[in-house]
């Protein structure tokens, strides 16, 4: 045995190499750079067309107006990247609306139902992952019932009533911002979240695992991922966190009604794919979601400010998504692309990559 | 009489010429990674050559896709089953050529009549109106047979067809053979057994490194003319039970089955121990080392690793109890290849790489660094898609993912696959050396010279059993085929 | 029989596979009667508890409503089975029933033939555009028609502005579409339910239908085989936009006041049928006349809480349990189904 033992040479550290990006944020730079662009045009857009696009007061409702569609993206982002959907976001939101206004209007203490809320949130969530993960059912199929099952359980729970007599601390939240200052409060648990999801997503070996099993499920059980738990795990907190927009939403319309958020899954997916998270699992940033936010809210305001039919702006959306995905599919990069669709043909799906046979 | 002849490049992988004559059988035979498959491919009009010329019947043809392939004549018969699991069998036979009834209506009665009687010409009880899904590989490979047959096509080209058939299967089928070369179709016979090729064919054609190194008659050949050939020099001395003796026993199987698959199945590995299991594609191998490292459940037995039971079903506690799994399809199953090099390799150490919960790139590349020299592997940068490695230098990076765990027992499948020649020694050797240092190696190989190269011990399996147990040196080709295949029963 | 009798044994310890077929023949029609079954049996229940179910009026609701989503599950089946989805239905809906409804405002003495096909090339083009994208663009078919179902909502919502179309100014005979018929069968359902027939025939019987599914149930060797996957899956989006084209008009019909907010979220309805129905979410299996009945199990079921007097809030939740019921169910079928064929067709196991 001439040669060094294989196993026992000691690791010989590489320090004072150039310390390279992250690596999952490395393919993604050129997408994210683009989409930067993109928002830095919405807005010079919303400057042209109107001068007051800059000013505080149309700022602070260009964020308080997509704070909930915002923080529901992030999990959306990680369940998305892990190769799985989760359609029933919107509906989460309006059962979890639909329970803050029946329980206060009978007396509860906020803070109990605060936590009935959450509850609410952890049990549907963990019901569609038990469906993916236990049942082994496609989260596509799962999550359209959901999406019908929780809109059906907020109409239960509150009929056609409409609950809005929520006190002050709360009901203010659409109209002053953290500690009085300009920063709407669901823009800034945005804030908060996004760096929680960033470094969940991009620092830790659980997001290298989210990563891993949308990229390539089977090699990430063969590498001893625990696929099931981390993806039981990505719908519970999916559902936690779109019941706490369900509460920031009702305060800040001051009202509870079953049909709060709804559709908007459709508008939360939207956000995430033209983020650049491929909808086959295995790529997409953070970065790139908190841009395409920007896009979007900066996209409606500015279209709001234009006099454009506000309820029109799903052509710009829908004209983006397209963009989103037809632009890296454009030019040289048509050679790569098909081979990545050649490569991933035989296992993705074409309507979405989250099979699990 | 016609012929075919395909000569062009498809990037450089492939420069070979094949002339095919009708009524004859006409071996392609080369070590994996040789280029057959890409001869295959552009046969069946999946690939398009970048140079050269196909001429059927003396007239140049070219394929634009697979129907154009089908319609020149030229059906395929791939080596892994590419069926619709949701269709009945006899469905997936005609498919896009179902007969028809007035008002171009598909006639089922007669499809399934038909699909009926090619399984009567090749043999077998097939009931074509049950769906695909759930058929053994044999029974896939069989339908994929009658689904060439059914083109009655000019050219047909089998890749590996016997790899999954018993004994009594590959007699029959080599009997249909038979019928379309009197009958004037061209077989192209792609075949690793080489006792095969000399028994059904006429001509050969051996590749090496993408390039056509023999062209002949079989009469006069030798298997070993053969195998040099394919080789490009002889036979590499055996190097296995020259190392010392092996230590503590480190697995312990016993009595492992799972519904269907596989039944009875007790083995041990030591330390420092190459147990290889050879055995026919579909005969449980794979299978067996999945439910040991946790991927499938098994019904009834155990597993030990130094002593203690393993709980069945948790790849996460196989991998804690010191067993590392180099599986048999390295591009779906080993690599996440959109990943890069270095993450691939710290893909299962992420646990051992983090500081305060977060994963330090620094770290990470420290380690890929230190185990891609260690491999020799060649590369260009670590942050490099792993995709862009040769496929021997992605076998290292799976090898090294699991190294950087410092595994007590490694479990490789098929772990030279579609790997050139060189880096394929390079493998070989490095299995030795880690049982060396006191690892267990369990290596499932369908390749013979590999088994009997690097095996200290020998155990094979056919229909989901253990059939036969040789140590290194009683081992011959002879007697682990017939331990596969069944067609001796005096293995014990 | 059409298998062969072969009595050579050689593969030893392999029990004859004919019987497989029987297995599997079995557990299919029981996934074709079992919702029929349920529907029967729920149908059973509410006219017992209330017998004004039966009635000529209400069963002439409940069919006028399902006419248009069986409609619709018919081209949704057809892309569905193809293993791609097609969200932007509901969208087209909307677009097609104002401008079809619109133009008898309009034009005068259109005759209804012509708005006819006035919304069935609005859906058209709609599907052929999502054809395009999905088949020659290779871009993944959710997203694309998650984007149309946006941009042309986002059209119909331009070009309604803050109108709408209101009963007065559609013609009698339009209205009458949805209404007329025999003892309460609109002649309409029967129309649809012929051409439904015909699709399913079509899905069944011919080889372009038959490709579908071969290319829902494993798309590369459905390129394999020389099928034309990209020539085919245009042709389901083509047709399930012409048929949610004329699918808007209908609805135009069926309900007279149109709005910018008409079809709203039938995408969701619709698929949830078609799976309710036992067809694969994601291709290879499944039909449309399950896709229909589906459809009818919903809408019965719709009416039927109405007719009982239980809150109409009750109904979506209802639904959503039915749909994810109805795929749990499945996957147990399909588990045991793969089980059962393993056993059968291993050498090896007890």
């Amino acid at each position: 045995m001439s040669e060094p033992s294989l196993l026992t040479r000691p690791p010989e550290p590489e320090h004072g190499r150039r310390r390279a990006l992250p690596t999952a944020l490395h393919g993604a730079v050129r997408w994210e750079t683009g989409l930067a662009l993109v928002v830095v045009a919405i807005f010079a857009f919303g400057v042209a067309v109107s001068p007051d696009f800059l000013t505080t007061s149309n700022l602070f409702n260009l964020g308080v107006t997509s704070g909930e569609v915002a923080i529901m993206a992030l999990p959306m982002t990680l369940i998305i990247i892990s190769g799985e959907i989760d359609l029933s976001v919107a509906s989460i939101l309006g059962m979890s609306s639909a329970l803050l206004g029946f329980l206060w209007a009978r007396h509860w203490p906020m803070l109990l139902i605060f936590v009935m809320v959450a509850l609410l949130g952890v049990v549907a969530g963990l019901f569609n992952g038990l469906m993916v993960t236990r049942v082994g059912l496609p989260s596509l199929a799962v999550t359209i019932g959901t999406l019908a099952l929780y809109r059906g359980v907020a109409l239960i729970i509150l009929g056609s009533s409409t609950v809005s007599n929520f006190p002050a601390p709360y009901s203010t939240i659409g109209v002053l911002g953290v500690a009085n200052s300009n920063l709407p409060w669901n823009v800034a648990i945005f804030a908060v979240l996004a760096v929680i999801f960033g470094v969940v997503l991009h620092f830790t070996a659980t997001g290298r695992s989210i990563y891993a099993m949308g990229a390539s499920p089977e090699a990430a059980l063969y590498s001893g991922i625990r696929v099931k738990r981390i993806k039981l795990l990505l719908f519970v907190t999916s559902g936690l966190v779109c019941a706490l927009a369900g509460v920031l939403w009702t305060f800040r319309l001051s009202t509870a009604v079953q049909n709060n958020g709804i559709g908007m899954e459709l508008t939360v997916v939207a956000i995430v794919l033209l983020a650049g998270v491929s909808i086959f699992g295995g790529k997409g940033s953070i970065i790139g979601v908190v841009l395409a936010v920007l896009a979007f809210a900066g996209l409606q305001d500015a279209l709001l400010l234009t006099n454009f039919n506000q309820e029109a702006t799903g052509i710009v959306t829908g004209g983006l998504l397209l963009i989103s995905v037809f632009v890296p599919t454009a030019g040289s990069v048509v050679a790569r692309s098909r081979e990545w669709f050649r490569a991933r043909g035989h296992r993705a799906p074409s309507a979405i990559g989250a099979g699990h046979e | 009489m016609h012929a075919a002849k395909a000569f062009g490049a498809v990037r450089a992988v492939v420069d070979a010429s094949i002339d095919l004559y009708g009524g004859e059988a006409h071996a392609l035979v080369g070590e994996n990674g040789a280029g057959k498959s890409t001869v295959v491919k552009m046969l069946a009009g999946v690939h398009q050559p970048d140079g050269g010329e196909l001429l059927i019947e003396g007239q140049p043809a070219v394929l634009t896709g697979p129907a154009a392939a089908q319609a020149a004549g030229i059906a395929v018969i791939y080596q892994e089953p590419t069926l619709f699991p949701d269709l009945t069998v006899a469905e997936n036979i005609f498919m896009g050529r179902q007969p028809l009834v007035a008002a171009r209506r598909i006639d089922r009665r007669a499809m399934r009549a038909q699909a009926a009687a090619l399984f009567e010409r090749l043999g077998v009880q097939l009931d074509p109106g049950r769906i695909a899904r759930g058929l053994s590989i044999a029974d896939q490979q069989i339908v994929e047979i009658a689904k060439a047959l059914s083109l009655e096509a000019r050219v047909i080209v089998m890749d590996e067809p016997t790899a999954a058939l018993s004994a009594a299967e590959v007699a029959r089928l080599f009997d249909v053979v038979r019928t379309l070369r009197a009958a004037g179709a061209a077989v192209l016979f792609i075949s690793h057994r080489l006792e095969e090729v000399f028994e059904i064919c006429q001509r050969v054609t051996v590749m090496r490194d993408g390039r056509t190194v023999l062209a002949r008659e079989l009469a006069g050949l030798t298997a070993d003319d053969l195998v040099r050939a394919m080789v490009g020099r002889d036979m590499p001395q055996r190097t296995a039970g020259e190392r010392s003796q092996p230590g503590d026993e480190v697995l312990r199987v016993e009595r492992l089955a799972r519904e269907g698959v596989f039944i009875d199945i007790s083995l041990h590995v030591r330390a420092g121990e190459i147990v290889a299991l050879a055995g026919l594609v579909g005969s449980g191998r794979s299978e067996v080392a999945r439910a040991i490292f946790g991927i499938d459940r098994y019904d009834a037995g155990k597993v030990t690793i130094g002593g203690t039971e393993l709980r069945r079903g948790s790849p996460a506690a196989a991998m804690a109890a010191g067993i590392g799994y180099v599986p048999e399809d390295r591009r779906q199953q080993g690599l996440v290849m959109d990943m890069s090099i270095q993450q691939n390799v710290a893909l299962a150490s992420l646990a051992r790489l983090r500081r305060g919960g977060l994963v330090r790139s620094a770290s990470e590349r420290a380690f890929a660094t230190d185990w891609a020299q260690r491999m020799r592997l060649r590369y260009g940068r670590l942050t490099d898609p792993v995709s862009t490695l040769s496929g021997g230098n992605q076998q290292k990076v799976v090898l090294a993912k699991w190294l950087g765990r410092h595994p007590a027992l490694l479990i490789v499948d098929e772990p030279t696959r579609g790997i050139d020649i060189a880096t394929k020694a390079d493998v070989h050797e490095l299995l030795v050396r880690l049982a060396g240092e006191g690892i267990a190696i369990l290596m499932i190989s369908s390749e013979l010279p590999e088994v009997l190269h690097i095996g200290d011990r020998i155990l094979v399996m056919r229909e989901g059993r253990l059939t036969a147990e040789y140590s290194h040196e009683e081992a011959s080709e002879e007697k682990i085929m017939s331990a596969a295949t069944g067609q001796l029963e005096h293995s014990k | 029989m059409s298998a062969t009798v072969d009595t050579k044994q050689e593969t030893s310890g392999k029990p004859p596979r004919v019987s497989s077929r029987r297995l599997t023949e079995r557990v299919f029609r029981i996934r074709e009667s079992g919702i029929i079954a349920v529907l029967i049996v729920f149908v059973a229940i509410t006219v017992s508890i209330e017998p004004r179910f039966a009635s000529q009026q209400e069963v002439q609701f409940i069919l006028a409503n399902t006419t248009i989503f069986a409609l619709l599950a018919l081209g949704e089946t057809m892309v569905i089975v193809s293993r791609n989805v097609d969200l932007s239905i509901g969208s087209v809906v909307g677009l097609s029933a104002y401008v079809s409804a619109s133009l008898f405002g309009k034009i005068h003495g259109i005759p209804i033939v012509v708005v006819f096909l006035v919304g069935l090339g609005i859906g058209l083009a709609v599907g052929v555009a999502n054809g395009i994208m999905v088949a020659i663009g290779r871009v993944p078919s959710l997203v694309v028609t998650l984007a149309t179902l946006y941009i042309v909502r986002g059209l119909d919502i331009l070009i309604v502005g803050g109108n709408e179309v209101v009963a007065q100014t559609l013609p009698n005979a339009f209205i009458e579409i949805p209404r007329a018929g025999v003892y309460g069968v609109p002649y309409l359902a029967i129309v649809i339910a012929v051409v439904i027939g015909i699709g399913a025939y079509y899905l069944r019987s011919y080889r372009s239908g038959r490709e579908l599914y071969a290319i829902g149930s494993n798309p590369e060797a459905a390129r394999l085989a020389g099928i034309p996957v990209g020539r085919r899956v245009f042709t389901a989006f083509a047709v399930s936009g012409a048929i949610a084209g004329v699918a808007g008009v209908l609805w135009a019909a069926q309900y007279q006041t149109v709005d910018s907010n008409a079809g709203t979220g039938y995408e969701l309805t619709v698929i949830a049928s078609v799976v309710v129905g036992g067809v694969a979410i994601f291709g290879g299996s499944g039909s449309a006349v399950g896709a229909a009945i589906g459809a009818l199990l919903l809408q019965t079921i719709n009416s039927a809480l109405y007719v009982l007097g239980i809150s109409p809030f009750w109904d979506q939740a209802i639904a959503g349990a039915l749909l994810l019921a109805a795929i749990t169910l499945d996957r147990i079928i399909s588990l045991r189904l793969t089980a059962a064929l393993r056993r059968r067709s291993a050498g090896v196991g007890t």
